[in-house]
């Protein structure tokens, strides 16, 4: 199909001014992401320069069918690495008409946190471990898995190469380079000790963006398994029994925790969390009592913990940190299906507004 | 078949000044295109410059084999996204040798319509929003629906991605971009309720241009499904049960509705259709029985009916329009299969030159 991928393909800045934007936005389940294009009449390069929309929150279980209208509010702009030229995309929430954020707008809260002057002054920053398995199409089992049965145990898969221990790299791969190309501030990605289970991260990125760019990052690994004939799974136990689960660390800082002195600010911040444990775990993402079980580098969902380079805490101190007195810490208890604009405006509310 | 890219990628401009014209016009169906090229002496970007053209009308219904040369008129321009340099497609429509209109030329009436004074002088605007289903070929089945079964029910596919909602992107993305090449007024693109199903809008146009655009789209969109080996349907209702239908929405205005006070001639305007809500839905596509029926946002096929952000109404007036007191509204009954010259044309008379 050469020919249709010219098209695909096709510079449309020898032909005209027109761009393409691509509007993003999540769904009534909290994470199914939809997104639809328009045509505008320049590059625009600044997201309140962009139209307002809007879509029907009938099809998506955001609307009733005689009210169907939400109206869709750009905030923030990635270059769009499918079209690429002067093309974006453009991540969203959704408010009703009259301009209210609808229940499922998690952003409009987590922004008003996020602009708090206290909040605002520690610069927090956010640094997210999205793990994620990839399935295969139809039989909903993790690629590289022989069908009616499974791979040798966990051992050899994490940062593993090989055909018999990488599977869906190319993915992974693709995904690196789209996102950099988007502008989204992608750190890393590896291998995970689940064959079939990959993690990449953002950040470090200061507030609101952090949701912003996860959110973005997963539509963009969406639409390259979609390339790619392959599923992707943010459940965070995917296949139960003696194989880990899928999380997404959130990595965390503020200002003076990074001075001198920090390590101090750290501990009191972790007290915090402690005291509020169980409603951050309510809030962590849905299913993951299956997958903190104090077994496969979690602990127990009833127990907060936390320790120095102690995968099994709840809450993890790097030795870096711990030797210059100054740092960040993980929180080492959101499932990967967590609403990061949920989880790190609740962290920053916790430590810093608490 | 890389030698065979290279020839059809093959940029002609350095090698010869002549151009190659494909000349379009709908066939005896009313929904079948037809297409043949020809080449001329250097570029072309008027359409009066080009030269008349004929075809075998035996061969498409719409001529008899004693007398079966039908003149192409050529009418609309458009950049050739498949030939690229300075190759380009040509909107025509079709008259006997007499110079008459043949009976499937639905263009010519339309275009005396909007060269109607009291029609020019509202500056009549369409948003036209063609809907699709893109089928497996041989199965007549839809792209990613398993052969002898059905996909889980609707609600995952509107606007989705992942391969197991969104089926045939890559067509939808390449036709966006041919027809943003081609000069269409492609205004957007959405993955549909029903999966399998998209939609593009073109618009806002003025008068004629509207629906030739939607018909060189719907040429562009049947020219890349062929390279895809996938097969197009704008059969109002493709599955029957539940499953949405694929429409046709037009969105309409007029320079009165665009300006202060214009909420009140849209009112009057929806009035005079609901009062000729028969004559339209005749003309409004074969089959919308099957697809208007009530339910999935679509409003009863018998029934007229309007609301502002109401999906289940004959007609749609937005909420912008409502809060600013002027604007647009949007006639949801039209099916995927209507004759663009038709429908809009028949809007226009029917809010700007009839009477009751």
């Amino acid at each position: 199909m050469s020919l249709l991928s010219d098209l695909v393909n096709l510079s449309l800045s020898d032909s005209t001014e027109k761009i393409i934007a691509e509007y993003i936005w999540i769904g009534g389940s909290g994470m199914d992401i939809r997104s639809k294009a328009r045509t505008l009449p320049g590059p625009v390069s600044d997201p309140s320069k962009l139209p307002k929309w809007n879509y029907d929150g009938s099809s998506t279980g955001q609307a009733a069918g005689d009210d169907s209208e939400v109206i869709l509010y750009p905030q923030a702009i990635f270059r769009d690495p499918f079209r690429r030229g002067n093309n974006i995309l453009v991540m969203c929430d959704a408010y009703t008409p009259a301009g209210d954020p609808i229940p499922t707008n998690k952003r409009h809260n987590a922004a008003k946190i996020f602009s708090h002057p206290n909040v605002a002054s520690e610069e927090p920053w956010y640094g997210i471990e999205q793990e994620y398995t990839l399935m295969q199409k139809d039989v909903n089992w993790p690629i590289g898995w022989p069908v009616g049965g499974f791979p040798g145990p966990q051992g050899p898969y994490y940062c593993g190469v090989g055909a018999d221990k990488a599977i869906g790299r190319d993915i992974v791969d693709a995904h690196y380079k789209a996102c950099i190309y988007a502008g989204i501030g992608i750190s890393g990605v590896n291998g995970e000790v689940m064959p079939g289970q990959w993690e990449f991260q953002v950040g470090p990125v200061e507030g609101i963006s952090a949701g912003d760019q996860v959110w973005v990052a997963r539509y963009l690994l969406e639409r390259i398994t979609e390339i790619s004939g392959v599923m992707v799974s943010f459940d965070p136990k995917p296949v139960p029994g003696d194989w880990n689960g899928a999380g997404a660390h959130c990595n965390y800082s503020t200002k003076t925790m990074r001075n001198d002195g920090g390590l101090a600010v750290i501990k009191k911040a972790i007290e915090k969390l402690q005291l509020k444990h169980k409603e951050h775990i309510a809030a962590y993402g849905e299913g993951n009592e299956r997958r903190l079980t104090g077994k496969h580098e979690t602990a127990d969902i009833n127990t907060f913990s936390w320790g120095v380079a102690n995968r099994g805490a709840s809450v993890r101190v790097g030795r870096d940190t711990e030797k210059e007195g100054k740092g960040y810490f993980e929180d080492r208890r959101p499932a990967s299906n967590m609403d990061p604009y949920v989880v790190t405006s609740m962290i920053a509310e916790t430590t810093i507004l608490g | 078949m890389s030698l065979l890219t290279d020839l059809i990628n093959l940029d002609l401009s350095d090698s010869t000044e002549k151009i190659i014209a494909e000349y379009i016009w709908v066939g005896g169906s009313g929904m079948d295109m037809r297409s043949k090229a020809r080449t001329l002496p250097g570029p072309v970007t008027d359409p009066s410059e080009l030269p008349k053209w004929n075809y075998d009308g035996s061969s498409t219904g719409q001529a008899p084999g004693e007398d079966s040369e039908v003149i192409l008129y050529p009418q609309a321009i458009f950049k050739d996204p498949f030939r690229r340099g300075n190759n380009i497609l040509v909107m025509c429509d079709a008259y006997t040798p007499a110079g008459e209109p043949i009976p499937t030329n639905k263009r010519h009436a339309a275009a005396e319509i909007f060269s109607n004074p009291d029609v020019v002088a509202e500056v009549p605007w369409y948003g036209i929003e063609q809907e699709y289903t893109l089928l497996q070929k041989d199965v007549n089945w839809p792209v990613g629906w398993p052969i002898g079964g059905f996909p889980g029910p609707q609600g995952p596919y509107y606007c989705s991605i992942g391969a197991d909602k969104s089926f045939g992107r890559d067509i939808v993305d390449s036709h966006y971009k041919a027809c943003l090449y081609a000069g269409i007024n492609i205004s957007g693109i959405n993955g549909e309720v029903m999966p399998g199903q998209w939609e593009f809008q073109v618009g806002p146009s003025v008068g004629i241009s509207a629906a030739d655009e939607i018909w060189i789209a719907r040429y562009i969109l049947e020219r890349i499904t062929e390279i895809a080996g996938v097969v197009v349907s704008f059969d109002p209702k493709p599955i029957p049960g539940d499953w949405n239908g694929a429409g046709a929405h037009t969105n309409y205005s007029t320079k009165s509705m665009r300006e202060e006070g214009g909420f009140e001639i849209i009112k009057k305007a929806i009035d005079k259709l609901g009062l000729r809500h028969k004559e339209h839905i005749s003309a409004y596509g074969e089959g919308n029985e099957r697809r208007l029926t009530g339910h999935h946002e679509t409003a009863d096929i018998n029934t007229f009916k309007w609301g502002v952000a109401n999906r289940g109404a004959s007609i749609r007036v937005g909420r912008d329009t409502e809060k600013e007191g002027k604007g647009y509204f949007e006639d949801r009954r039209p099916a995927s299969n209507m004759d663009p010259y038709i429908v809009t044309s028949m809007i226009a008379e029917t809010t700007l030159l009839w009477n009751p």
